[in-house]
Parts: C-alpha cells; sequence; structure tokens
C-alpha cells in the first residue's frame, strides 16, 4: 500500500458540534476499485468531497500521488488558491448522484467544456474526444441533445463521459445510481464495469451491493464517521463482523427484493 | 416650437449620455459586487449587503444632493454633469447588485460543484456555467431597472445639468406653453423606454430557447 495513489490519513471533518468524519484511513492503489458502504449519515458522501475539496476538511490529510489536495501541505492550515485547486481537481474526476449536467449545454458540449477550458484542448480536438467518450457510455447518437432531452440513465451516462474524458487519475462516484429508476440502473452500472476492466481508479459510494459483489476489489463500510469495516467484497457483504454491518445490509436487501 | 427642437435635442443627448453611463457603471459594478456577494467569503458579503440596502433606502434626489454639496466638503469637485452621474449609478448599482445576486443564486449548487468537478477556475465557472443560465433570470429585472435608469435621469436637471427635463423647462420659459412641451417630452421618454422594452423581450426569449431547460 505503499504506492497508493490516493492515501488517507486521520481524516476529520466537523459541520458545526457534528462530527462527520473521525479520523478516517483509506488507500486507494492505482486501478483499485473501492465501494464505501454505510447508512446515510456515516459520512460516505463527505468521504468523497473531501478528496476533491468541494468541502474543506479539518484535519488529517489527503493526498493524490502524494500532493496534499486541500491545503498546501500536510498539516499546514494554509488552503490552497482556487487557481491551485482547480488543476488539481482537473485529475479527480466526479459523478454526481444529481447528475449536475450543465443544462444550456449539449451532451456533446457538457463533456467538451472541461477539455477546452481546463485542459487548453483545440476546439475540433476536444470535439472528437467528447464525441469518442459519448460513443463509449452509448450515446453516440445522442451527441447534440440537452439534457432535459435526455432520460436519467443517459444523463448520468454524460456525466460519467464528462468526468472521464478529463482522464482523471482517480474517479469519484456518489450514489450515481440513487436518483434514477430501477429500470435504468443496470445500464449506468455496466458503464462503470467497463471503465474498471479498463483500469480506472475508483472510489464509489453506493447501494448497489450486487454490484459491490462482482465490480468491486475492495468494500469499506463507514459508520459514524470512521471505517467500521473493510476487506474483500465477498467478506465484509458475506460475514459481516458487527451487529450494525448485519442490520445496515438486511435493510438494504429488504429494500432492493 | 420649432425653433427649440435643436436645443431640445441636445438636452435629449444629455439625457441619453447620463443614462448610458449610469446603466453601464451600474451593470460592471454591480455584476462584480453581486457576484462577491453571492459567492464572497461572508467579511465580504457584509458591507456590500450594507451599501446596496443604504443605496437603495435613499430617495434617489436625497442621493443626488449629498453628492452633489457632499463631495466638495471632501475635496473632491465634481462638475454637475459628473455628480449626478455618480449618485445616479450609486443608487442603481444598489438595485443591480440585488439581481445579480437574485439571479445567480437561483443557480443549483450542483452546478458550481460540477464545474469545480472538471477543474475549472472561478472565473471560468462564472463565464461558462453560472452567468449563462443566470442571464434568463437577470434580464427581466434588469431591463427594467434600464428603463427606470432613463426616468431617474431626468432628476439631474435638479443640479442644473441641461438634460431634456431642464431643456423642456427652459423652453417653457421663455414660451409659456408648458403643456404641448410637456407632452412632447413625455413622448420622447416613452419612445426611448419602449424601444428598450420590446428589444429586451427579443432578447429574453432568445436566451428562454437558448436555456431550453
Amino acid at each position: 500500500m505503499s504506492h497508493a495513489l490516493l492515501a488517507i490519513r486521520d481524516l476529520t471533518k466537523r459541520f458545526g458540534a457534528t462530527t462527520v468524519l473521525d479520523g478516517v484511513d483509506l488507500d486507494v492503489a492505482r486501478g483499485e476499485v473501492v465501494v464505501v458502504i454505510g447508512a446515510s449519515g456515516s459520512g460516505k458522501t463527505t468521504l468523497l468531497r473531501c478528496v476533491n475539496a468541494l468541502v474543506p476538511y479539518d484535519s488529517g490529510s489527503v493526498t493524490l500521488d502524494g500532493v496534499e489536495i486541500g491545503y498546501t501541505a500536510p498539516g499546514s492550515g494554509v488552503r490552497r488558491s482556487d487557481r491551485a485547486l482547480a488543476a488539481l481537481r482537473a485529475d479527480i474526476g466526479m459523478v454526481f448522484q444529481m447528475f449536475n449536467l450543465f443544462p444550456h449545454l449539449t451532451a456533446r458540449d457538457n463533456v467538451a467544456l472541461g477539455l477546452r477550458v481546463t485542459r487548453g484542448m483545440p476546439k475540433a480536438e476536444a470535439r472528437v474526444r467528447a464525441e469518442h467518450w459519448l460513443a463509449r457510455v452509448g450515446l453516440a447518437d445522442r451527441m447534440d441533445h440537452l439534457p432535459s432531452q435526455l432520460s436519467g440513465g443517459q444523463q448520468q451516462r454524460v456525466g460519467i463521459a464528462r468526468a472521464v474524458a478529463m482522464e482523471p487519475k482517480l474517479l469519484l462516484l456518489d450514489e450515481i445510481t440513487s436518483a434514477l429508476d430501477p429500470e435504468l440502473v443496470g445500464e449506468v452500472l455496466d458503464v462503470v464495469r467497463g471503465l474498471a476492466a479498463d483500469g480506472m481508479t475508483m472510489l464509489m459510494v453506493t447501494h448497489e451491493m450486487s454490484f459491490a459483489r462482482d465490480a468491486g476489489h475492495r468494500v469499506v463500510f463507514m459508520d459514524k464517521g470512521r471505517i467500521a469495516e473493510e476487506g474483500r467484497p465477498n467478506e465484509v457483504l458475506g460475514r459481516p463482523q458487527s451487529d450494525r454491518l448485519r442490520r445496515f445490509l438486511r435493510r438494504i436487501e429488504l429494500r432492493t427484493e | 416650437m420649432i425653433y427649440a427642437l435643436p436645443f431640445l435635442g441636445e438636452g435629449f443627448l444629455v439625457t441619453l449620455a447620463v443614462s448610458g453611463l449610469v446603466v453601464a457603471g451600474s451593470l460592471g459594478l454591480g455584476l462584480v459586487l453581486g457576484t462577491a456577494l453571492a459567492f464572497g467569503p461572508r467579511w465580504l458579503g457584509l458591507p456590500i449587503r450594507a451599501f446596496a440596502d443604504t443605496a437603495r433606502a435613499i430617495p434617489l434626489i436625497v442621493l443626488i444632493f449629498t453628492v452633489y454639496y457632499g463631495l466638495p466638503a471632501l475635496g473632491a469637485n465634481l462638475p454637475p454633469f459628473w455628480a449626478a452621474v455618480a449618485a445616479l449609478t450609486l443608487f442603481k448599482t444598489g438595485h443591480v447588485i440585488e439581481i445579480v445576486r437574485g439571479a445567480v443564486g437561483s443557480i443549483a449548487p450542483g452546478q458550481m460543484e460540477a464545474a469545480k468537478a472538471i477543474g475549472l477556475t472561478f472565473v471560468a465557472r462564472l463565464r461558462y456555467v453560472i452567468f449563462p443560465q443566470a442571464v434568463r433570470r437577470f434580464l427581466p429585472p434588469w431591463i427594467n431597472s434600464v428603463t427606470d435608469s432613463v426616468k431617474g435621469s431626468a432628476l439631474v436637471s435638479l443640479v442644473g445639468v441641461v438634460d431634456l427635463m431642464l431643456a423642456i423647462q427652459q423652453v417653457i420659459g421663455r414660451t409659456y406653453q408648458p403643456m404641448p412641451l410637456y407632452l412632447l417630452g413625455a413622448a420622447i421618454y416613452i419612445a426611448v423606454n419602449a424601444t428598450l422594452s420590446v428589444a429586451s423581450r427579443r432578447l429574453e426569449a432568445r436566451f428562454a430557447r437558448v436555456v431550453a431547460a
């Protein structure tokens, strides 16, 4: 684990008097797919948002390729400037629960925007790259559609294309199927499976246990802002050690039946 | 009355100049301050809020006289034209700050986050993601405030700037024919603002098509 791409150490985050993350340690190796599960309020979404500094963390450290994300150095207490953060975020893709597509841009322009502005790619090249990724997620015939003209599953696939077109080192996926109708979940997860097969490093929050089992390399169970259990998917999901995890898994199963 | 038309024309140009300067100045200042109010830190937001509330709470005519008589006391001796433009701009900026804050504030926070996630800097996030969506909400109240500026510019006549309003009054002073001249003045103001209204409806329709959300 010494060559972890993402290294999270003693990460702590408070919102007022509430401690949302309470000393989290987590490594993600290159090419690894780590699935984070846990009840709502367990801190899993906040963990993801700390990794690309969408929320500032109070103490501890988050490093990608050895570079501290939120602060100028581990423990320096000096937040990075917006410009420095932007440069770091360019290498960290994120897919959101509510898609967050840009409603005024077509599918193609949603994907091309970061390529053109952040990566400084010429317009034609960005367009080709955007079309490549949209085709890859099965939307070759939807390039000129606005988000409002797409189904939820299609919108989320654009969201994935927008993130991976930047060729990030790490992809964060925050409950990306939670807002979808059940029959649309499969098409989105298939895209994620394909990315995993290609070796994309992913940190993913999800309630899709069957996906965690067959696509995840490691499962992390969070409870009250801490990592309560972690290990290979079959171990964690098949032989839960704590009552809390057993109860959580039972609730999830009841819901998905 | 015909011989007075060139004189009235000059006044009309002054009215257009005052309105144009006030609209441009308040738009620039209001965009920066309104955006800072919406996205900036608290220490920056509090004075901006205080300024916007104060500027809007003072009757325009009080503001004009305060700037006109107050600036010389502070050692800044502005000609009446510029003192009046400054006062109107302060007043209008208060409104534009509110309009900008409301418009960008109506954009879902997820838009800013998604823009951050693809590595856009703050200015790029505004330019490519926030403003293009906010402009639809911004235009209707802003055009209203532009027509307000044109009407409000008539108050500069009170500090001796010969705009359309004062030109009309001076002509009346010589001809003793108030009604035809005031009607002519009203017609000119209506023509300007009606043109603005039509242009704004075209603009709104265009943006509504672009952002078919």
